[in-house]
């Protein structure tokens, strides 16, 4: 008998552990044909705003060793045209689709939650208050526990849907933001998003991103956000998404390891776009060589003292 | 229909200075793949450097499901690929992107290809001289003779004609001072370009001056090279009225009355 997959996070009933992370697969259909996306746990979209948005100057992406700078600036078509396009065409697929939101003001958090609610077709909210590449909003709301609150509770007055509450690393203490999201009423966290970073083209003397800084992904910070998830799930009794340079099976186990409950592959559609139906086989293998029951055995086990083989 | 694929390296050489020549096997693409998309491919298998490289194909042999890519060593990506030998295997991602699209009642096309912008170029040749009825040009500039040598029209019914920036061969100074002594003699009905920024803005104001259509394919710093990261934005539309299109997806051939320059 092959090992129990399944997870749930927030209400939300997955197949699997494995979900995208918001902005590396758009709105999924472009990802159908190299990916079955209903065979992932959950597919989170592109963030959407209340407004369409136009993104920032090129370049937006630069590569840094064994990862990615990003300052794409939240390019979208707007909440209305997700509704009436986007949504409808993905409801052919059989997952759960989560909608990453945000707003420049917690108004307009709260808007976007009321505007979706009720709307069919989406699993849960993702709040994001932690994007690095926008000049108002983002991430001012979470780098400060009061303000992470305030949304997160703005939101889910206007919803029924799950909430979860995307973290930044870009903080002294991410705990202080957790403990304050859940104080909020988050039903999950999702952790992290992308670590502000920069990189100068030497020979043009000039910052190599159109907005001058971006977001870090990949590999490269994988540490981090494993340190993230094992500080977090020590702080707060909420389900956890970890992400953060997954690339492998073996890498998303480390935040499984960590405490998280499900996790988010990101960076690495970008290079394969397969990867996430790889890292969800890859896991099930490693369940059935480790004879493993139940995935769900595995959550937080590297706190209590790990247990596996050392083969 | 693009795929993602591990192709045999049939062939692997220096052509010149820093260019190398490609040739793949991959009778999947090369069934498919029409001239001005590209590859993504990956330099190495390994997470550093971490993202794919696009790379316009050059030439496609689809009796013998072999395609050919034309790129020049200028980073770490490029310098790891460039260490790959025959029979070793290349992970690619394609063909991708909305290629050249000559219309069929245009008679005298005029390609202009600046630098590695020839490497599209050359498959456009071959898609276009089937029709023997239709004259065409190529243009090549570079900055000295020994960037030009190693793309061969050879038996193609094509009027070539180079352009170098030192004048070690051909026109002295650049491929668009050439475009703009041949338009009057040539009359063109229709230009193709490829090659740098600054190249493309100049032929593309000397197009607007002459009232002549065409198309001008775009380079950007690229993402995942299938229009879900939007990474690869440039500005399409008018200098009053543009919005970011995807080079990778909605490109990388565009309208060349429609790009707005940064």
């Amino acid at each position: 008998m092959s090992a129990a997959t399944a997870v749930e996070i927030a209400g939300i009933k997955m197949k699997n552990p494995v979900m995208t992370a918001s902005g590396t697969v758009g709105f999924g259909e472009e990802y159908a044909r190299y990916l079955d996306l209903s065979s992932l746990g959950a597919l989170v979209i592109k963030t959407i705003t209340l407004k369409p948005r136009a993104g920032n100057p090129p370049p937006r992406i630069a590569e840094t060793p064994a990862g990615v700078l990003n300052a794409v600036g939240l390019q979208n078509p707007g909440v209305e045209a997700l509704v009436r396009e986007v949504l409808p065409r993905l409801a052919c697929y059989d997952v759960p689709v989560v909608v990453s939101i945000a707003g420049e003001t917690v108004d307009e958090y709260a808007r976007l939650a009321a505007r979706l609610d009720g709307v069919p077709g989406i699993a849960a909210l993702e709040v994001n208050i932690s994007c690095p590449n926008v000049k108002a909003g983002g991430i001012a709301f979470g780098t400060q526990p009061d303000m992470a609150a305030e949304v997160v509770q703005d939101v889910k007055r206007n919803t029924g849907l799950p909430v979860i509450a995307k973290l930044s690393p870009n903080v002294t203490d991410i705990r202080a933001i957790a403990r304050a999201a859940a104080g909020a009423g988050a039903d999950a966290l999702s952790l992290i998003n992308t670590l502000t970073g920069m990189a100068i083209d030497v020979d043009r003397r000039r910052p190599l991103l159109g907005n001058i800084s971006g977001g870090l992904s990949g590999p490269a910070i994988r540490p981090v956000a494993v340190r993230a998830v094992w500080q977090v799930y020590q702080a707060v009794n909420l389900p956890l998404v970890g992400m953060g340079g997954i690339m492998t099976a073996r890498d998303a186990l480390e935040f499984i390891l960590a405490g998280a409950r499900a996790v988010a592959v990101g960076t690495a559609n970008l290079v394969n776009p397969g990867a996430a139906g790889e890292v969800i086989a890859g896991l099930a293998r490693y369940l059935e060589e480790q004879g493993i029951a139940d995935i769900n055995e595995l959550v937080g086990a590297a706190h209590r003292g790990g247990g596996g083989s050392r083969c | 229909m693009s795929l993602v694929l591990d192709c045999r390296i049939v062939s692997h050489h220096k052509v010149a200075l820093d260019c190398r020549r490609l040739v793949l096997a991959t009778p999947e693409v090369a069934a498919v793949a029409r001239p001005g998309q590209f590859l993504h491919v990956r330099c190495n298998g390994t997470a550093d450097p971490l993202l794919r490289r696009p790379f316009s194909i050059h030439d496609v042999d689809r009796e013998r499901g072999l395609v050919t890519l034309l790129y020049r060593v200028v980073g770490r990506g490029t310098a790891l690929l460039a260490t790959r030998r025959k029979r070793q295997k290349v992970n690619v991602l394609g063909p991708l992107g909305r290629g050249f699209q000559v219309p069929l009642e245009c008679r005298r096309v005029v390609l202009v290809g600046g630098g590695m912008g020839i490497a599209p170029l050359f498959f456009l040749v071959r898609e276009l001289a089937v029709d023997l009825t239709r004259a065409i040009w190529v243009l090549h500039g570079a900055r000295t003779a020994g960037e030009l040598n190693f793309v061969n029209f050879g038996a193609l019914p094509v009027h070539l004609r180079v352009a170098t920036d030192d004048g070690s061969l051909g026109f002295r100074g650049s491929v668009v001072g050439l475009f703009k002594e041949l338009a009057p003699e040539v009359q063109p009905d229709w230009v193709s370009a490829a090659g740098p920024t600054g190249m493309l803005r100049a032929l593309g104001q000397e197009m607007r001056r002459l009232g002549l259509p065409g198309e001008f394919s775009l380079e950007e710093r690229m993402g995942c090279g299938i229009g879900a990261c939007v990474c690869c934005s440039c500005r399409i539309g008018s200098p009053e009225n543009w919005n970011y299109q995807r080079v990778c997806a909605d490109g990388p051939v565009f309208p060349a009355g429609e790009v707005v320059w940064e």
